[in-house]
């Protein structure tokens, strides 16, 4: 399916920059992701990918720079702004409190409550039960606190957290890297689900392969700064690893 | 997972071995019931604390004191003050801080409350008030929240350590309680004020305890029932009728328990004599039977259990200090402003406090500036013996209550069968390292 990317874009990053103590983390990086398309971040540790996108999720605050949603400029100084967007994030730690059980984790902050105010556990469940019957049907552990999970359980509380939650917008920091081949398998499938269904995705991600099959365009990051934003179907995955350890476009794609 | 009517093997409660076997009589009764290991594992070591003092006082001192109704309602009403406190120190230690200043804090409400009630404000509305015990609780339980908060502010806006703030808090309201007081006792408190602190009259006799008694029986068998209907209407897996009924025996079993003991325990011949010529009654050759019943401070402690119970299962706070202790991070990118959490979990350990120095300065019928003295130690131990982490995330009111009463029961056991106070700070403190110890090990296999 061709993506249509002439209206407005989805999300637009323009000219962040932000620094840590001198050091520029991200330096003028513009990118935009467009409904139903997923685009990769890549680059080499350090290279200021997952600051960037912690600019959009709300957990830091950009220097300078501005940030559009469907067109419209926003400001997002925390997590609550993002959510406020429909912006939801699956973070590289997958941010669970590992303490408290799936149903608690995937209402985190935003808990079901029964008309006298208190936090409704048995709807939660319940809610929790449906969600996971549609994402992972093997899930069976709703009672154990999510320490006891395996990181492809784990990582589909977190997806569930993002899907049931409506997003349009997701982040997802490195969703795989923990995970065995069959997991690695059920997010890359979940991942096309969610992009019929409209939403756009921005993927971080070290493995090129991935990329190049889940992604529709892939946008390299090194020292902070953009290298280019490439359509993966155009180019190869040595192309790709060219651009994140040469830091720049191949020649051929440079026109 | 639709079959309604047995408990699905794969769901152990709290347990992470990932599928239970049912195997012995024993553990699939734990199973079936879903009763906490742990909780079990206290009430025995309590039972061997209670039995061990007994029996030591039998043989070697040649008589048993532990065992008897006098003990064991002096053991509540000992256990109240430190009980209250423990409640709020387990949601301060769930979010992985802790509050060293609650001893010195009660001292320094307990002053201001006794200023107050003797000095302030007799001349204002007249000795003996109604009003005066009322100001002078809210006064306490104020001026908790209030130092409470501010070192919450410290500890969440200003990034200062929890450990450092109530360390210097613990000398800072000590001294502040000097200052008030001027090194003075404040006594007597108002008549009203003392029955706050539980003896003879500070108790609701024999009737009012059976009505307690039946309320927490309702309350026990509302809860099962409830629970068991929610069940249903999303079809989880219920536990077996024979469990519930187990179970409500078992809870309305204790509660009966407490009240025969409480009722079996008379006033003492010399109050009944006073009791007796003030309301112009003869008192029979054989001695009036007026029995104690359940103590005011326990009454609160009950009360404060079941407030703070509701408060960390059942609200958002509760939710959120908990998620804050098992992942910091993640409150924060859930949107929780854990700042501000900080300063109300801080005040609510403060009020608290405020609670506990009513009691304590109630039941001694003074306030000094040195009332609480150790009591932080006592009350971090209580909820740790109870099984709060230190590390965060994981703790029970129920289980820091039983905590409180474990401590106590040692203080009091040592103190029946002689031991002196060196003695008893040995005990104390190994004690503590020794529960902490265990619970690691406890934790470690769990993993």
């Amino acid at each position: 399916m061709p993506i249509d990317r002439t209206g407005t874009p989805l999300v637009e990053l323009r000219d962040i920059s932000i620094a840590f103590g001198g050091i520029k983390a991200v330096d003028h990086v513009t990118v935009d992701l467009f409904a139903g398309e997923v685009v990769g971040l890549l680059g080499h540790n350090g290279a200021g990918k997952s600051t960037l996108i912690k600019c959009l999720s709300g957990a830091y605050r950009k220097d300078a720079g501005e940030i559009f949603i469907n067109g419209e400029q926003v400001e997002i100084n925390n997590p609550r702004d993002a959510r406020a967007y429909n912006i939801e994030t699956i973070y590289q730690t997958l941010a669970l409190a590992d303490n408290l059980d799936a149903a608690a984790n995937l209402f985190l902050g935003r808990e079901l409550v029964t008309g006298m105010g208190t936090v409704d556990d048995v709807q939660m469940e319940a809610e929790t039960r449906k969600i996971m019957a549609r994402l992972n049907p093997n899930f069976r552990k709703f009672k154990d606190p999510v320490s006891a999970l395996s990181g492809g359980q784990r990582q589909s509380v977190a997806i569930a957290r993002a899907v049931y939650f409506n997003a349009k917008i997701l982040i997802m920091d490195e969703p795989t890297a923990a995970l065995g081949p069959q997991e690695t398998q059920m997010v890359a499938e979940l991942i096309d689900e969610l992009k019929r269904q409209g939403l756009g995705i921005f993927l971080i991600d070290h493995d090129v392969h991935h990329v190049k099959n889940l992604c529709d365009r892939a946008a390299v990051m090194k020292n902070g700064q953009l290298v280019g934003v490439v359509k993966v179907d155009e180019v190869s995955e040595d192309d790709i690893l060219a651009m994140i350890i040469a830091g720049k476009k191949p020649e051929h794609l440079a026109a | 997972m639709t079959q309604a009517t047995t408990r699905a093997p794969s769901q152990p409660r709290r347990s992470a071995t990932a599928i239970a076997p049912r195997g012995n009589p024993v553990s699939r009764f734990l199973q079936a019931t879903e009763i906490d290991t742990r909780l079990l594992g206290m009430c025995g070591a309590l039972v061997l604390i209670w039995v061990g003092f007994h029996l030591y006082g039998y043989f070697v001192n040649g008589f048993a004191a532990f065992l008897t109704p006098r003990n064991l309602w002096n053991l509540s009403v000992q256990t109240s003050s430190i009980g209250i406190m423990a409640t709020g120190m387990v949601l301060v230690i769930v979010t992985r801080n802790i509050d060293l200043s609650v001893g010195s804090l009660l001292g320094f409400s307990a002053t201001i409350m006794g200023v107050l009630q003797v000095y302030l404000l007799p001349p204002l509305l007249g000795l003996g008030h109604p009003l005066i015990w009322i100001i002078a609780v809210i006064a306490g339980m104020a001026t908790g929240a209030l130092v409470g908060a501010f070192q919450g502010w410290l500890v969440g806006y200003r990034k200062i350590p929890a450990f450092i703030v109530t360390l210097g808090g613990l000398l800072v309201w000590r001294g502040s309680a000097f200052l008030i007081a001027r090194g003075e006792t404040i006594s007597p408190v108002d008549s009203t004020f003392a029955l706050l602190g539980g003896g003879p009259y500070g108790a609701i006799g024999a009737t009012g305890s059976w009505i307690v008694g039946l309320l927490g029986i309702a309350g026990i068998l509302a809860l099962i029932v409830n629970g068991r209907r929610q069940r249903i209407k999303f079809q989880f897996p219920l536990r077996p009728v024979w469990a519930e009924v187990v179970l409500a025996a078992l809870g309305c079993g204790v509660v009966i328990g407490a009240v025969l003991l409480v009722n079996s325990y008379p006033w003492p011949r010399g109050i009944v004599r006073q009791y007796a010529e003030a309301n112009n009654i003869v008192v029979p050759p054989e001695g009036l039977f007026i029995s104690h019943g359940f103590a005011i401070p326990v009454l609160i402690l009950l009360a404060v259990g079941i407030v703070m119970t509701f408060i960390s299962t059942r609200t958002r706070f509760g939710r959120y200090a908990y998620a804050m202790g098992g992942n910091p991070d993640a409150a924060e990118l859930a949107g929780i402003n854990t700042r501000l959490m900080l300063v109300k979990i801080f005040a609510l350990m403060g009020t608290l406090a405020g609670l506990s120095a009513v009691v304590a300065s109630a039941r001694l019928n003074s306030a000094t500036n040195a009332l609480g003295t150790l009591d932080e130690l006592y009350v971090i131990a209580a909820a740790v013996i109870g099984g709060t982490s230190l590390g965060g995330g994981i703790g029970t009111i129920y289980g820091a209550i039983l905590g409180a009463l474990v401590m106590q029961s040692l203080q009091t056991g040592m103190v029946l069968i002689g031991f002196d106070a060196a003695i008893q700070q040995i005990v104390v403190g190994s004690v503590l390292v020794a529960a902490v110890y265990i619970d690691t090990l406890y934790r470690r296999r769990a993993k």
